[in-house]
């Protein structure tokens, strides 16, 4: 505590050099813990709800479809409880930049599999009973502000109507809510009935994007997954059976992994971060010379010195780097709103961590050169200026 | 009223133990406060060896006022060097109150110097970050003492050498010969045994300098400090009590100065 006033003098005797250096700091951590909790909301565990849920899609592409004839054999499969099944439409509403999950489903079984889309009991029958009908999330329905009894029209992107008519119109005929907090990201999607979407297409007919299993024993999800893929195998259709948790990365990656991607931007940001404070520290103790070795002249220790400027650099890092992560978790409850709460995006504990960890890395790592230079510093030679 | 700030600085008189000691030149009087026996020292640029002190012997009494003369290059600024601990012989012995400093490893020195050397530099050499009053705090923080008692103690140094009024001033609102002041405060806060003085006055114009040196001569006399200092100036030296001649690293003339 006692050399605070020596680290202080040190951080203050060139202001705006270090004001620019710790905001360079703050914005490097503060993209870092946007983009970090981006890669924990991709690679975050899921809620334990879907944990006894299999997904079998085709082995050769997700956007290969499946025979629906799979259907009878997956459900013969010893072990599975139930099964339901899902495509992918991708309809547009309006405008492209209004994307939101749409998937044909069979309605009874897909409720069924997925308990936790909490429908009001006559919101369900009319659901079940309306061919034309759909039913949407509380936060897509918010978002367009659309209530039971309206008609939405989605434009297709892959599958025209088989009438020829530009736009496929679904009746509003309920509105689920999540059953918690943590899977609002599953309001923001719409459902509608899977038999008159198959009769309605051009072309796919009688094939499913993808089968939803439900096993009976959780912990024989892997043997159970195998099973189905063993009946499959050689076959025109090869199927890979998986868990929820990957088949939902499967879809994130088809833009590519995003993990790798956040990693190499942080590398990059880090690596510029790194060579700008190690110049910045560099040429500060460069400056500094004759003031060090004044203290070694009073009795400051080689190694008291080298903790000097260890510190110097520490405190420049941490402080700048909780600035950005408080700007980061600041930030990301507005970026989660602009994505319309598909991205759950926090700064999560282990953000800060990885980020305290960074911070105290990238300290080390930039202050240390200075700090041994300093540490090496002889005493006539710096008096002397040589 | 100099009396209570030697008590309340803590600056003395006392000679401090003996040990290890070196025989003295001077026979059969006390033991000098340093001793110097034989010192050479080299340095070597590439291939070149550059001898800059040879073979020096030289006793310097506990109380002393002693000056350095000579022209550049001759030495006097190697050999105050290695008597405050900065710089250590190429050959030979040095002994400060029975203290073997050439003996000591680097950070033995760094300690040594910290309680036993106060130093002020021709250029001041204060921190231009920090106020008056903590530069002369800076010796303070190897010490134990509480933060109260630091601040007390940088008071009174500063109060000692005039200064008491420009203790939250910066180095930089500061003229050369109050900054002087403020690197004496620093080099006596700690009341070290000895005061090495490099060109003291060389920075500051004629009516600074007699400040300057006035100021040492009375931690001289009245706080019996061990002075040595280095100085170009004749004038500044007729402030000390011994002018010592160096000459391409040899003591060539000891001339006693009245006082």
């Amino acid at each position: 505590m006692k050399y605070l006033p020596l680290l202080f003098a040190a951080l203050m005797r060139k202001k705006t050099r270090t004001l620019l250096t710790l905001l360079s700091v703050a914005a490097a951590f503060a993209l870092f813990g946007m983009l970090d909790a981006v890669r924990v909301a991709f690679n975050a565990p899921q809620s334990v709800i879907g944990i006894d849920r299999l997904i079998t899609s085709s082995r050769l592409s997700l956007i290969q479809p499946l025979p629906y004839a799979d259907l009878a054999r997956i459900q013969s499969t010893p072990g599975v409880k139930a099964v339901t099944y899902a495509s992918w439409f991708g309809g547009i509403y309006q405008d492209p930049k209004n994307f939101f999950p749409n998937f044909p489903v069979e309605p009874e079984s897909y409720l069924d599999m997925y308990p936790e889309l909490v429908l009001p009991q006559a919101q369900r029958q009319a659901f079940l009973k309306t061919r034309t009908g759909a039913i949407v999330g509380q936060g897509l329905a918010d978002l367009h502000g659309w209530k039971v009894g309206d008609k939405i029209p989605l434009r297709p992107t892959i599958y025209p109507h088989r009438d020829g008519g530009e736009v496929w119109t679904f009746d509003l005929v309920g509105i689920f809510k999540a059953a918690q907090p943590e899977l609002r990201a599953s309001e923001k999607q719409l459902l509608f009935h899977h038999t008159a979407f198959d009769e309605g297409r051009e072309i796919g007919q009688g094939t499913v994007g993808w089968y939803i299993v439900r096993v009976e024993d959780a912990s024989q999800a892997d043997r159970i997954a195998q099973a189905i893929d063993r009946q499959f195998a050689n076959s025109a259709f090869e199927t890979r059976t998986q868990s929820e948790r990957e088949f939902q990365l499967s879809f994130a990656k088809q833009i590519g992994d995003i993990g790798l991607i956040v990693t190499a931007i942080m590398a990059a940001v880090f690596f510029t971060l790194v060579l700008l404070t190690g110049n910045t520290m560099a040429q500060s103790i460069r400056e500094r010379i004759p003031e060090l070795a004044v203290l070694k002249t009073l009795g400051f220790t080689n190694r008291a010195v080298l903790l000097l400027v260890m510190a110097e650099a520490l405190v420049l890092l941490l402080l700048g780097g909780l600035i950005g992560l408080m700007l980061a978790t600041l930030a990301l409850p507005i970026i989660g709103e602009a994505s319309s709460g598909q991205l759950d995006v926090a700064m999560r504990p282990e953000s800060w961590l990885l980020g305290l960890g960074l911070m105290l890395g990238i300290g080390i790592l930039v202050g240390l050169p200075p700090a041994l230079k300093a540490m090496r510093l002889g005493i006539v030679d710096a008096l002397a200026g040589r | 009223m100099r009396r209570r700030d030697a008590e309340q600085t803590g600056l003395n008189r006392r000679p401090k133990p003996m040990s290890d000691t070196i025989p003295s030149a001077q026979s059969g009087g006390p033991e000098p406060l340093v001793v110097i026996r034989a010192v050479s020292k080299v340095y070597e640029r590439g291939r070149q060896r550059i001898e800059v002190l040879h073979h020096v012997d030289l006793d310097i009494p506990e109380g002393d006022f002693l000056a350095l003369m000579g022209p550049s290059g001759s030495g006097k600024s190697t050999l105050l060097n290695m008597i405050a601990g900065l710089d250590l012989p190429t050959e030979g012995s040095l002994s400060v109150a029975g203290h073997r400093i050439d003996r000591m490893s680097s950070t033995e020195l760094a300690r040594w110097r910290a309680a036993n050397v106060g130093f002020v530099f021709q250029f001041y050499n204060l921190l231009p970050a920090l106020s008056a009053q903590k530069n002369v705090e800076l010796p303070l923080l190897l010490t134990r003492l509480s933060a109260a008692r630091r601040r007390r103690n940088a008071a009174i140094a500063l109060d000692l050498v005039g200064l008491a009024d420009r203790a939250s001033h910066k180095p930089n609102e500061l003229s050369g010969g109050q900054q002087q002041r403020v690197a004496i405060a620093r080099a006596i806060v700690s009341d070290p045994t000895l005061l090495v003085c490099d060109e003291p006055t060389g920075d500051l114009d004629r009516h600074s300098a007699e400040e300057v040196l006035t100021l040492l001569q009375r931690l001289n006399r009245e706080y019996g400090k061990t002075m040595i200092m280095v100085t170009h100036d004749p004038k500044a030296a007729e402030f000390a009590q011994r002018v010592l001649h160096l000459d391409k690293g040899v003591l060539v003339e000891q001339a006693g100065t009245s006082v």
